[in-house]
């Protein structure tokens, strides 16, 4: 069936979180964003209250939570979507596991779910986040050069990770954990590769860097560190063993799966900063009495009707490519080039959108009276992290043509 | 509750369309436009695949419910075979869907089974006016009322099987609001000017009409005395070419990415090039955005709901998407791409032409 009613859950959801974009994000939204490395622990501290009391638990999904049909990935991407719509930067400071619970999600076994994610429903907020990036390393990711090598009883670490989302209140300002990624095998490229979950505190680990941004500020961007670090063995997602043969990219798929489920999420986050900026565009343009004809033909409409109606459907296009990614995730079919087309489409939208935005409102567009520049600011990053834009028409185009790595590079 | 898949009658439609846009329209598409029509047989062919007829109810001669969405499906996959061909098959659709949005049941009652319940007949529909700024919702061409009924003056263009249709449904502004008119052919005062040459759809017959005091009786208005609500026109217009949008722009990218796998140069595919594939990437994505777009603004139709706005966004972001793959799709073909022995050049000649179909089709 094609239908695109809103489900009765996700309705609910939407009022209870657009309270909490409009009074705990907005009002502070500003400060924060001027005061570079400060924590909005009101913010989180009342999604973590919130969250135990509704059960919620962390936002990621899983499996089971609810009768009738599967709608965790959906109600995800609306949550994310409404809460970036208060603040893309507080979204990301949000407790629960982050990135990295949806990798243990994703790859952990049943007893490393309860170990590692029970935290997260306990009355303190805590984070997690997952560390991929290396000064060398950027979308290239299977050329990471942290290493994890068995020692007496542990996994023994040693590299470096930058660009960690939330690596701070994940290991210092909260006991969280990080899902560090690292090779067991130098010489088997990406077959080698695993994740390991590094807890809050462990000797050998530091939190050595925070970055200063164009955006999304009130979101931590560190560096993290290993050092001889030692890393119980259970702590390895996925099997030790490295296959040999003409399948061996078993770690690397790993981290792949991981990537197609949170994907569209990550799109889900642009949706709600490219929301809040056509509402605000056109709230002003209202106040200003301009008003959207929308039954008019094209060569009618002023320029500003025309830009207001191409922002909208991008927004919108790009909205619906995301929902359909998560409802696809909820089917448990694959996604990966659905997911990949709703990050190109949504990465593109959100900046163009808040490019477009600024300059449409001249001089209250680029005051920082408003929020529009910081949403343009804020913007920007959708198309870079969790898979540049080239990374993800690289993954789309593969797809479509049938072509794998060898290929087309 | 949200779903993204056509249901598995949708699906078995789409299936029987998809046979024959591949097979006959494909396969007749580069001749029609080059000597502008297609054969009767294929036409008829075309038409008791019942796509029209299965979007109008028994009680009028067809064998289905109305459902926008079930038309947009179909739509598509006609104009991936050929635009020209999907406008004049689903042609008679520009007549039946008004009169089953609009009209009253006495119009219904007449006008619908003779229409849907037997062989193909061409239809005609009277919107499109010669100027730039030509506005569906505030025409040039008039109704005034008189004892009895109505009379119509204007000029009308873009006007399919003007030549030929029995009735045509005529659109002029009555009282500054845009209303529509059941005006048979043989009505003294209308006047068919010569067939029309066009950029695109060449094998559409399409003509400029001029209308002098054509007198008609009261019942010729659709809806009867009180008229109707021309935005639901409008909308179903806008629905049944953006889908379309989405077909043609389909073809275009579906022929060039097999074109991009075989063309060889510097020794690989050229789809091989980050160059290439990137824009084959976007195109894919972009077709994807639109038809979901499109997708919404017919649910939004079936559903009853106020659609204007959605169809403006399907509409919009459809026009613009076509001319952007059609045009890569050239580009990728690069110099044959410009050789009409390759139908990627007609697409983009076609696909230039959206936001200038008004009424040309409906859902």
């Amino acid at each position: 069936m094609i239908d695109f009613s809103m489900p009765e859950p996700i309705k609910k959801q939407r009022v209870m979180l657009q309270t909490v974009a409009e009074n705990m994000m907005r009002p502070v939204s500003r400060q924060f964003d001027e005061h570079e490395h400060e924590i909005p622990w009101d913010y989180i501290n009342f999604m973590q209250m919130a969250m135990r009391s509704t059960q919620a638990g962390s936002l990621a999904p899983r499996e089971g939570r609810h009768e009738g049909p599967r709608l965790g990935y959906q109600i995800l991407a609306h949550q994310i979507e409404i809460l970036s719509w208060g603040d893309a930067a507080f979204y990301l400071c949000t407790p629960g596991g982050g990135l990295g619970a949806a990798a243990v999600e994703a790859t952990g076994t049943p007893e490393q779910k309860e170990k590692f994610l029970k935290r997260f429903t306990e009355e303190k907020p805590i984070l997690g986040c997952m560390a991929m990036t290396e000064p060398q390393a950027g979308s290239d990711t299977a050329s990471i050069r942290t290493t994890a090598v068995r020692q007496e009883g542990f996994w023994v670490l040693n590299g470096e990770k930058i660009f960690v989302t939330a690596g701070h209140k994940s290991l210092v300002d909260t006991p969280g954990f990080v899902v560090v990624w690292a090779t067991i095998d130098p010489s088997a490229g990406r077959a080698g590769m695993r994740p390991f979950v590094v807890e809050a505190g462990t000797p050998g680990m530091s939190v050595t860097k925070l970055e200063d941004k164009m955006g999304i500020r009130a979101s931590d961007t560190a560096s993290v560190v290993f050092q001889d670090c030692k890393v119980p063995l259970e702590n390895i997602l996925g099997s030790p063993e490295v296959a040999k043969g003409p399948t061996t990219a078993g770690g690397f798929k790993g981290a792949m799966a991981t990537f197609d489920a949170t994907r569209p999420l990550v799109a889900a986050s642009a949706m709600g900063v490219a929301r809040a900026t056509v509402e605000l565009v056109k709230d002003l343009l209202t106040q200003a009495g301009v008003q959207i004809r929308y039954d008019v033909p094209r060569q009618k409409l002023t320029n500003i009707e025309r830009e207001v109606i191409d922002m909208e459907a991008m927004l919108r296009s790009a909205w619906l490519l995301v929902l359909r990614a998560v409802w696809m995730a909820d089917q448990r079919t694959p996604n990966s080039l659905e997911s990949s087309m709703a990050k190109v489409k949504a990465g593109d939208a959100v900046t163009k959108i808040t490019q477009r935005a600024v300059e449409l409102m001249g001089p209250i567009g680029y005051s920082r009276k408003q929020l529009l520049e910081k949403w343009f600011r804020d913007a920007k990053i959708n198309d870079i992290f969790e898979g540049t834009g080239q990374i993800n028409r690289l993954v789309v185009a593969r797809r479509i043509l049938g072509y794998g790595s060898r290929e087309l590079r | 509750m949200y779903g993204f898949e056509p249901s598995e009658e949708q699906k078995m439609l789409v299936d029987a369309v998809h046979k024959y846009a591949a097979k006959d329209l494909r396969e007749a598409a580069h001749e029609a436009d080059e000597t502008g029509g297609f054969p009767d047989t294929l036409i008829s062919k075309g038409w008791e695949l019942g796509v029209v007829q299965a979007s109008v109810p028994e009680t009028f001669g067809g064998f289905g419910d109305h459902s926008a969405v079930t038309g947009a499906l179909a739509a598509e996959e006609l104009a991936w075979g050929d635009l020209a061909g999907a406008l004049t098959i689903l042609g008679p659709g520009v007549l039946a869907f008004p009169l089953l949005l609009a009209g009253t049941e006495e119009q219904k009652k007449r006008y619908l089974p003779p229409l849907v319940g037997g062989d193909y007949r061409p239809v005609s529909l009277a919107w499109v006016e010669p100027d730039f700024d030509f506005d569906p919702g505030a025409l040039r061409s008039t109704a005034r009322s008189e004892k009895g009924g109505y009379v119509l003056s204007g000029s009308k263009c873009f006007v399919p099987f003007a030549d030929r249709a029995e009735n045509l449904l005529v659109l002029a502004s009555l009282e500054g609001k845009s209303q529509a008119f059941l005006l048979p052919r043989q009505t003294p005062g209308l006047t068919v000017l010569e067939r029309e040459g066009n950029l695109g759809i060449r094998a559409l017959p399409t003509f400029e009409i001029k209308l002098e005091d054509c007198r008609l009786p009261e019942d010729a208005r659709l809806g009867g005395k009180e008229g109707h609500d021309p935005r639901l026109l409008l909308n179903s217009s806008h629905v049944a070419l953006a889908s379309m949008a989405v077909g043609v722009a389909r073809a275009a990218y579906e022929y060039a990415m097999s074109y991009a796998k075989e063309r060889i140069q510097f020794g690989v595919p050229i789809a091989q090039k980050q160059a290439v594939a990137f824009m084959l990437a976007e195109m894919a994505t972009e077709i994807e955005a639109a038809r979901l777009l499109v997708w919404e603004a017919a649910w939004t139709l079936d559903t009853g709901q106020e659609a204007t706005r959605a169809v403006a966004l399907a509409k919009s972001a459809a026009d613009d998407m076509v001319m952007m793959v059609t045009d890569r799709a050239v580009q990728i073909l690069g110099g044959h791409g410009y050789i009409r022995e390759h139908p990627v050049e007609m697409w983009m000649r076609n696909g230039r032409g959206f936001p200038t179909f008004t009424g040309l089709a409906m859902v």
